[in-house]
């Protein structure tokens, strides 16, 4: 295998990071008005992910750096025509990240009323713009030969990118719903396995949807399996779900999380970013990458720096796996 | 099928009916959003490694007064920590939405500095950072120290990366051109430029001098106010002071350094600190200027000039030659052309003469804003640590006042250099290197996307105003933890038997 597709699959993998991490910390952060009824119940919500979320943000960050330097004219072609809905992502998560570190700060309703409506909307937003930007690469951009945008900065918005980003603002839901279900007490955890139940069948029909509408336009013979995984593997989760098994749901939904990004990059290979205007401007995985060198030196930094990460993210989580309730919060200490 | 800006099919503001107007509206984006991010990170840098330093004493000592420094000086630095962490997204997107063409020329060269500092730099300080956050009491000591230390030597470890970025923009090593592109042949190259190699201590010093200021200015104001929990304020100013004393040294010789290497690479940018119109042997060096140094020929505003200063900071001897501004327009016309290329995606500026003059009051009074903002701040500092010697404490209001003035002298030292490096490249993005591979250079006016004018206007507007609002929330965070002192962020010891149920800490 040639460095370049080495590439395309560790920028999936990054992805694949990102939608599972982070997926969880957008869907908490929408949930927060919806399961947290007093303020004790939404300081145990947002101290699930309070130690881990920012790791998670990362994975796009890296995924990012790692598309400029593997990938210029990807970068440079979807960043630049993503600009809008690329703008309320970033927007989105300036106001989410500092809600989160200074909510706690004064200790006033009002004063926290106000983050948490950032958290909740920042959230959201951010899930949204991450879908509709994920989705729009795969599906196609109306770009020219030089790799640049034509039409108008709201291109994006078509019914199948507006899909991918409910797709995955609705599995970010879910997976917030039963990571809140796996990491409290009840009588938390019931109601947030209650909800998961409930939202699971509708909120992850956009994305089975986008899979399929991806599918159907580039797919190949070896991504339907990835296709069928996805609806198997939500299927299953639901049932384990109903037996109370969080710890099992939650596996499942990484197998959803990857088996969607298999499907998503195996459509989209080998293009890196498809034009709509003419299939002969598409942006190849072969053509877009840099030059041998930096794929070699990228190849050696990745070799040392994502096993690390792994082990010292993974060991965040064991330290922090302790359940939370509401018995656990300190009372608010602010001057 | 070469996009022509003018022709997008879609209307009103929404067209890129002026490239001119793209290009300044981008340019003061970027502008603004580095200002504002550099005022979060030399904070951050420097006072993680204080409050590590902090937290140290604290294990190896065991006195109340150095856990009471790492809580109260850890929180300030969470306060802003934040910030730079969301303010450097916006970072790194900005290459891409809004300066495409330079992302495409330089991506094979600046994307592997950006993706490590990712991969290396951001993974560990974010994942510390919440580990040292929350593991107060739930980790061991020293495993909750090591923490602090990990995030904190991230924030090094970042800041080399960017600023190997930056300098190979300031002095383009390591590659060869291939297709009108560079590509990269040597990584260490980059790493090892001359240029970051003088950078960075720089930097490093710059984000102390920050941190040692904000110590004594917000310590000296307890020390002066208060009675209570005076050892701990009295140890902050002094560790302040020294740090930003020494800090300053170590500023002084790295931009010594910096600026010989900058006469060699970037003779323009350096001529253009002095507004050198003329070439002089040897050259001195002006205090300040009364009135615009453009007109009439750069000279005869000057005031207090230093004789053969300037020949001093370019070539460590007092007669040297230095060129001046109009002798080396000529050189840069002949290297690197007279005339824009004619290209509808340059604007108005396409066949049009290139000015490589970069803007002269900018420069001349970036270059000593800076050098006087740190003159100021250790002279704050110096004259912080002869008052409070031997256990004084003035009395006066004055006190508190010269202090707290003095947080902000650092902070801007740092705002003036960057903008003089920046607008001292000018026009070029990527600067060319006299002794480097011809053709690997590139002007600021190709380097921005094609994107409308109501883009790059929505995103200028909205991240001006939700960073503004930002900046009020932090600073008036920042004044309430400052005044709550230690009883805000460490309980009285008589109270602190925690239930073993509750957290020790959470949001």
């Amino acid at each position: 295998m040639d460095l370049a597709t080495v590439w395309f699959l560790i920028i999936a993998l990054l992805w694949l990071g990102y939608l599972f991490l982070e997926g969880f910390d957008f869907g908490v952060g929408m949930l927060l008005p919806i399961l947290g009824r007093d303020e004790t119940s939404r300081r145990v919500l947002i101290n699930t992910i309070g130690p881990v979320w920012d790791g998670n943000e990362v994975w796009l960050i890296v995924a990012a750096g790692a598309t400029f330097a593997a990938f210029p004219g990807w970068y440079a072609g979807l960043f630049s025509a993503a600009y809008l809905p690329l703008l309320a992502l970033l927007l989105a998560l300036i106001g989410r990240g500092v809600a989160f570190e200074y909510r706690g700060k004064v200790d006033s309703p009002r004063w926290r009323s106000v983050w948490d409506n950032v958290i909740t909307w920042g959230s959201a937003v951010a899930a949204l713009g991450v879908g509709l930007v994920l989705s729009w690469n795969v599906l196609g951009l109306p770009i020219d030969a030089a790799g640049n945008r034509v039409g108008s900065p709201f291109a994006a918005l078509r019914w199948d990118t507006l899909l991918g980003a409910v797709g995955v603002a609705g599995f970010a839901l879910v997976h917030g719903a039963v990571f809140v279900a796996l990491k409290t007490a009840d009588p938390l955890r019931a109601r947030a396995r209650g909800l998961a139940l409930r939202l699971l069948p509708v909120a992850l029909l956009p994305l089975v949807a986008l899979l399929l509408v991806a599918q159907l336009r580039t797919g190949s013979a070896w991504t339907w399996p990835a296709v069928a995984v996805v609806v198997l593997a939500a299927a299953l989760a639901w049932l384990r779900l109903r037996s109370g098994r969080e710890g099992q749901v939650f596996a499942l939904l990484g197998v959803v999380a990857a088996a969607t990004v298999v499907a998503l990059f195996g459509a989209l290979y080998p293009d890196v970013l498809p034009s709509t205007v003419d299939p002969a401007y598409s942006l190849t995985v072969a053509g877009a990458a840099s030059s041998p060198y930096t794929l070699t030196v990228m190849t050696w930094v990745a070799a040392f720096g994502t096993p690390a990460v792994l082990v010292y993210q993974g060991w965040t989580y064991w330290g922090f796996r302790k359940r939370i309730s509401t018995s656990h919060i300190p009372k608010a200490h602010t001057p | 099928m070469e996009r022509d800006p003018g022709t997008c099919r879609c209307a009103g503001p929404w067209r890129s009916v002026n490239a001119m107007d793209v290009l300044d509206l981008a340019r003061w984006q970027f502008g603004i959003t580095t200002v504002y991010h550099f005022l979060m990170v030399p904070l951050t840098i420097g006072l993680s490694l204080l409050v590590a330093g902090m937290q140290t004493a604290w294990v190896r000592k065991g006195e109340r007064r150095y856990l009471a420094m790492t809580k109260f000086w850890g929180k300030l630095l969470l306060i802003n920590f934040a910030m730079g962490v969301v303010t450097g997204i916006v970072q790194e997107f900005q290459f891409g939405m809004a300066w495409n063409a330079y992302s495409r020329f330089v991506g094979d060269v600046f994307g592997a500095p950006l993706a490590m500092e990712g991969l290396v730099a951001f993974f560990v300080e974010s994942t510390f950072l919440g580990l040292w956050i929350f593991g107060w009491d739930r980790l061991p000591k020293r495993v909750h120290l090591a923490c602090a230390w990990a995030f904190s030597l991230a924030t090094i470890a970042s800041a080399y990366f960017i600023l190997a970025a930056n300098s190979w923009m300031q002095h383009p090593v390591g590659v060869e051109l291939v297709d009108g592109r560079p590509r990269l042949t040597s990584i260490w190259a980059v790493l090892g430029n001359s240029t970051v190699l003088a950078a960075f201590p720089h930097a490093i010093a710059g984000a102390f001098a920050v941190a040692g200021s904000f110590l004594v200015g917000i310590a000296a104001w307890h020390l002066w106010k208060s009675s209570s929990d005076s050892a701990v304020w009295r140890s902050s100013v002094r560790l302040g002071a020294w740090v930003g004393v020494v800090a300053f040294a170590a500023l002084v010789i790295s931009g010594d350094q910096q600026s010989k290497l900058m006469f060699r690479q970037q003779p323009m940018k350096m001529a253009s600190a002095e507004a050198l119109c003329h070439t002089e042997q040897p050259a001195g060096f002006s205090v300040f200027a009364i009135g615009d140094v453009v007109t009439p020929d750069c000279e005869n505003v000057k005031s207090i000039t230093v004789p053969a200063l300037l020949s001093f900071l370019a070539n460590n001897d007092f007669d040297s030659k230095v060129t001046g501004v109009n002798d080396l327009v000529a050189a840069y016309q002949q290297r690197y052309g007279e005339f824009y290329p004619v290209d509808p995606r340059l604007g108005e500026l396409s066949g049009k003469p290139i000015d490589y003059v970069p803007n002269l009051p900018v420069t001349y009074w970036g270059f000593r804003l800076m050098i006087g903002f740190g003159v100021l701040a250790t002279l704050v500092g110096v004259a912080v640590l002869w008052l409070t010697r031997r256990g004084r404490v003035p009395r006066g209001r004055w006190f508190p006042l010269l202090a707290l003035a003095g947080i902000a002298t650092p902070f801007l030292a740092n705002s003036f250099g960057w903008i003089f490096t920046e607008m001292g490249r000018q026009p070029f993005v990527v600067a060319p290197n006299p002794s480097g591979v011809d053709g690997v250079w590139m002007f600021t006016a190709r380097a921005v996307s094609g994107m409308t004018v109501g883009e790059v206007l929505t995103s200028l507007i909205a991240l001006t105003l939700v960073y503004g609002a930002l900046a009020v929330v932090e600073v008036f965070l920042m004044r309430r933890y400052v005044r709550g002192g230690i009883a805000a962020v460490l309980p009285p010891p008589e109270t602190s038997r925690p239930d073993d149920d509750v957290l020790s800490f959470a949001y």
